[in-house]
């Protein structure tokens, strides 16, 4: 299993994925932003979280004109994995790559804090090891985690199972956390290859750290 | 020449920044005057151009491509 992870100037998530991809047993690659392709035979590429470009103009929106986003969206739409992860996922939407927005949180604060989400759909490789309804216990920290998408667009999503993880009470309730439609905390594209979430699933791979919830999803990729 | 870009969110897309100022101006005396607000952003380009009509077809790819992001954004180009 080799992983590429990708370091934009103000990524800094990527050590941290780097060390729970390695603790998975993958053989995992940083690979800088202005490279033009992707390592050879790698099974997995990861957007990590931070701030890419400062978050100026909006966040990811400078992120998506590096020149390594152009092989990922290639090998995206060759059927192969991508995962972002907080910033990540905000490049991704900001590419294409995934539908709808990320805007800033309702309560315009910065939200960090440990947060239970749930599995909605488990059909795909990034939570082929956790179960539908699952609820998980995953670090949130973001200022701009509040999903939008048009109400046609979010009934898509919706009825093709793209919305894979909401926030959620202890209890699995839908939670409005930071404004996200529907609760919504991580989607997928149709082909259920391309993957973002605003929870960091690298930030508890370990029991003394609070949760062993993202070793399990991050766990779907090496199968 | 200067194209100012002005780009909100869409009408019927929460701005919660408009929200919470619009409460700080009723909380200050001026909530029977303002119906509401919403935060955008200007920016403000220097052109090398003279020619209004063919800055503004590559002033508006620009904003397609950049300065807006389609999905949540309205914008407008003023010259």
């Amino acid at each position: 299993m080799r992983v590429a992870v990708l370091r934009f100037p103000g990524t800094n998530c990527e050590l941290d994925t780097h060390h729970a991809f390695t603790q998975l047993g993958a053989d995992v690659e940083i690979v800088w932003h202005n490279e033009q392709k992707l390592p050879e035979a790698i099974d997995l590429v990861v957007l990590a979280g931070g701030f890419s470009y400062g978050d100026y103009l909006r966040s990811g929106a400078i992120a998506r004109f590096s020149p390594i986003m152009k092989a990922v969206v290639e090998y995206a739409n060759e059927g192969n994995c991508v995962l972002g992860i907080c910033n990540g996922f905000q490049i991704l939407t900001e590419i294409g790559l995934l539908p709808g927005a990320l805007k800033r949180n309702n309560n315009l604060h910065f939200i960090s804090k440990f947060q239970t989400i749930k599995v909605i759909h488990n059909d795909n490789k990034f939570l082929s090891q956790c179960s539908t309804q699952e609820i998980l216990n995953v670090p949130i920290a973001h200022a701009d985690g509040n999903y939008y998408i048009n109400p046609e667009q979010l009934d898509e999503i919706e009825s093709n199972g793209q919305v894979l993880l909401r926030y959620c009470d202890s209890d699995g309730e839908p939670l409005a956390i930071n404004g996200s439609l529907n609760a919504i905390a991580g989607v997928c594209n149709k082909n259920k290859n391309v993957f973002g979430l605003m929870p960091h699933p690298e930030r508890a791979m370990e029991a003394i750290l609070g949760s062993m919830d993202g070793k399990k999803m991050l766990e779907g990729f090496m199968n | 020449m200067r194209a100012v870009v002005n780009v909100y969110l869409k009408e019927g897309v929460l701005d919660p920044q408009g929200k919470a100022i619009a409460h700080a101006l009723d909380s200050l005396g001026f909530g029977e005057l303002v119906k509401g607000v919403r935060v955008g952003k200007q920016m403000v380009l220097e052109l090398d151009s003279n020619d209004e009509a063919s800055a503004k077809v590559e002033v508006e790819k620009m904003c397609e491509t950049l300065l807006a992001n389609t999905v949540i954004e309205d914008y407008t180009i003023e010259f």
